[in-house]
């Protein structure tokens, strides 16, 4: 074998890949033929690394380098420099790992410091793409354990000893699941669900792009507990690298005999299809999910019967979501009470958030519970950008709610988070500063469930439609007082009456900012205001007169003709021609037009 | 939301309906096969007339209203052929929260249609998408297989130009 003397990963995330780190990988493979390295430096396209605003990213081994923002064409100077001479280009560094004169490594800078990697583990450290490399980080070595030397039970045991939670929303003990799916019907499944469809939050995404192995032993497992063997990974159509790379594993994974007929010798038999969703966003709800599977539009069923009961193709089914998997195998190997040390009482181990928005440090971070919403955006995430105020963050996208700015102390776990009125949801975590409207937002997010509801039951049908027209009244500074209230009554009835989770979570994000933020709502329908100045409607364009110096710039780019006014003489806005375009506001160079 | 009905002529060619001949034959036999019949179909043809939705209930011995269900649940299943240039703007919480609103705009005014449309020559059609989880680079357009990041509405023109013909 070759003595491989340097190992450069590149991210070959959908983020990076967004930013062209396929055409620096081809560069970097141009580059090291040229200079005859190609046999001594070994080039892996990894995984998220997680730090998604910084992309793409490129860490080079053994040193530890961590070079953020590379382009293309920085390609040659590193290889020259670097590898060749063994001097690191400082520019291309990322900016926090540079202190005073000494280089930091990744895990020392501050975006890595506070998140303890376990369901991430192998994300943007090994090729997803390479078997080996999985095996050569004890992947398949649970799988080979709980074959060979544990009974089903004792498998349910050690996830139920963890403490280990549904990571998909709702929170569900994930032992307990498997157990009522233990009876002894002669087909079952195993079901994945990867059908992310959070706006915002692409957790599991990362997952299946830089560790798809460890879903696929996780499956297994849960398959030789529960007495199944045939699984179903669900994944969305959206994630076409993950697709391709969950295909490669599958295909090498049967080749090397961890799928299919008698795995380990053991006389156990497993194996996995992959099925695509299709953009509706209500079947990552697990009997939708199921529906879908089956080959129909994908509507909920009532439950009971559960799936463990009764669920796809009318037989008994566990369905847990990507990253809820990929804790599985580290728990086999390091036992239960090792998960069970992290995290809190109730919630125990860690969790991924996708941490976007009015934030610096955007990406993908991997925290103990209890870690507090503070650590996570000031420490970990950098804080807000432009030195604007921390407003709010919003957790369990279209389900979930707002915590405020006044809560930034609250551990984050299962029922803290559920406490202050929103939930844990899959992972998305949205940093909002003080130009956010929380109106708007919850408009926003109404809009969302509006156009994925399934249309099946009544509530949440026409119900999330009646509530959003009511949010529009507000917006646009026709409602009342009274429009609050019914809003709010509205918003209980669709949660007692809707069949699933889509309806039953959609009015939380209207309840959760009408609790926080009741003094924006009260000052869009009473004041007619928009204190974020977001709600166009509510906006009005003024001319300070002191400042105008009657350039004539903004009547000349206003499409209305609103604005009058003599040369060298201070301008004035006829509110009523007016259309709140703003357009006038970014042609004036003296700062004499205010919105508000 | 898809539109109900396909508005364009249908012309397949005998070569696609053999290749859709192929996939409903290998996938007859297994269990919940119309989802991805349909994701293959849409794949030869571009889009899911009514034509290729007759062959497929045919052949999977299902009821037409029920292949017509399925195609106008998903919003990936299109009853129209998408333009050459399929430009789509996403419209997830961290491209909404930074302008994407905006960027949407002036791209319907600059091609002169509504998301869900195409251009009367067939060059351009807008759609919206939800996250596409470039969140990091929002907001975030795509032309077709191209990813344009950190995009403002004063971008749009210069990025439309490098498609027209």
């Amino acid at each position: 074998m070759d003595r491989i003397r340097m190992h450069i990963l590149v991210c070959g995330g959908t983020g990076c890949s967004s930013s062209h780190s396929e055409d620096i990988l081809e560069n970097l493979k141009k580059e090291l033929a040229y200079h005859d390295l190609d046999q001594e430096v070994k080039v892996v396209r990894t995984g998220c690394f997680g730090l998604c605003e910084m992309g793409p990213i490129m860490i080079i081994y053994p040193e530890g380098v961590f070079y953020s923002k590379v382009k293309p064409e920085d390609v040659k100077e590193i290889v020259e420099e670097h590898v060749l001479k063994g001097r690191i280009v400082k520019r291309l560094l990322h900016k926090e790992a540079i202190d005073e004169e000494t280089i930091k490594s990744l895990n020392q800078t501050r975006f890595y410091e506070k998140q303890q990697r376990v369901a991430l583990r192998n994300c943007g450290v090994i090729n997803p793409e390479d078997i080996r490399e999985y095996i050569a980080v004890d992947g398949y070595e649970a799988l080979g354990r709980v074959l060979t030397q544990m009974t089903p039970q004792e498998v349910v045991d050690i996830v139920k000893a963890s403490g280990l939670r549904g990571r998909g929303g709702a929170g569900f003990p994930t032992g307990t699941k498997w157990q009522f799916a233990m009876g002894d019907a002669p087909v079952k499944y195993v079901c994945c669900n990867a059908d992310e469809g959070d706006p915002g939050a692409f957790m599991d995404r990362s997952v299946l792009e830089g560790d798809p192995h460890v879903v696929l032993e996780a499956m297994t497992i849960a398959g030789y507990a529960i007495g199944s063997h045939q699984g179903y990974i669900y994944v969305r159509a959206e994630y076409p690298i993950a697709i391709h790379r969950l295909q490669i594993a599958i295909n090498q994974s049967r080749e090397m005999g961890f799928l299919g007929k008698d795995i380990f010798g053991s006389g156990f038999d497993f194996d996995i299809e992959l099925r695509l969703g299709s953009g509706a966003f209500v079947c990552g709800e697990e009997t939708a999910l199921m529906t879908s599977i089956e080959g129909h539009r994908g509507e909920p069923r009532p439950r009971p019967p559960f799936p463990a009961v009764k669920g796809l193709f009318a037989v008994p089914t566990i369905l847990n979501n990507v990253e809820t998997y990929a804790n599985i195998p580290q728990i086999i190997l390091k036992g239960a009470d090792w998960f069970a040390s992290m995290g809190t009482e109730k919630s125990k181990g860690t969790k991924v958030f996708c941490l976007v928005g009015k934030i610096n440090n955007t990406g993908l971070v991997e925290i103990p519970m209890g870690t507090t919403l503070r650590e996570v955006v000031e420490d970990i995430g950098g804080g807000v950008p432009n030195g604007k105020k921390f407003k709010a963050a919003q957790t369990g996208g279209p389900s979930g709610g707002c915590i405020p700015a006044s809560l930034i102390d609250t551990p984050i776990d299962y029922e803290n988070l559920a406490a202050v009125g929103t939930m844990m949801g899959s992972g998305g975590l949205i940093v909002m500063d003080e130009d956010t409207c929380m109106v708007d937002i919850a408009k926003f997010f109404l809009e969302f469930t509006v156009d994925e509801s399934c249309g099946k039951c009544t509530a949440c049908r026409i119900g999330t439609k009646r509530l959003l027209e009511m949010l529009e009244k507000i917006t646009s500074g026709q409602g009342t007082l009274e429009t609050l209230d019914e809003m709010e009554q509205l918003a209980y009835d669709i949660k007692a009456n809707s069949l699933c989770a889509l309806g039953q979570t959609a009015p939380n994000p209207v309840l959760s900012t009408m609790r926080y933020f009741r003094d924006e709502y009260i000052a869009h329908v009473v004041d007619k205001k928009c204190p974020a100045g977001v709600c166009k409607e509510l906006l009005s364009y003024q001319i300070l007169p002191d400042k105008c110096r009657g350039c004539t710039a903004c009547s000349h780019v206003c499409p209305a003709a609103a604005i009058s006014g003599n040369l060298r003489e201070p301008h004035v806005i006829d509110k009523e021609k007016c259309l709140k375009c703003g357009a006038c506001l970014e042609k004036c160079k003296f700062g004499a037009i205010i919105k508000g | 939301m898809a539109k109900k009905k396909t508005v364009v002529p249908f012309q397949g060619t005998a070569e696609q309906e053999e290749k859709l001949k192929a996939v409903i034959a290998s996938h007859r036999d297994i269990p919940g096969a119309l989802m991805p019949v349909l994701q293959q179909a849409q794949d030869i043809y571009g889009y899911l007339p009514i034509e290729v939705q007759q062959m497929i209930a045919e052949g999977l011995n299902l009821p037409l209203a029920e292949v017509y269900g399925v195609c106008t649940f998903y919003s990936q299943f299109t009853l129209n052929p998408k333009g050459k240039n399929e430009v789509s703007v996403c419209l997830g919480t961290a491209c909404y929260v930074k302008g994407a609103g905006a960027v949407l705009d002036k791209v319907c005014e600059t091609l002169g249609i509504e998301p869900g449309g195409v251009t009367a020559d067939g060059e351009f059609s807008v759609s919206t998408t939800r996250c596409i989880g470039a969140c990091g680079l929002a907001p975030v357009m795509t032309i077709n297989d191209e990813v344009y990041g950190q995009v403002t509405k004063d971008d749009v023109t210069a990025i439309l130009g490098k498609y027209l013909k």
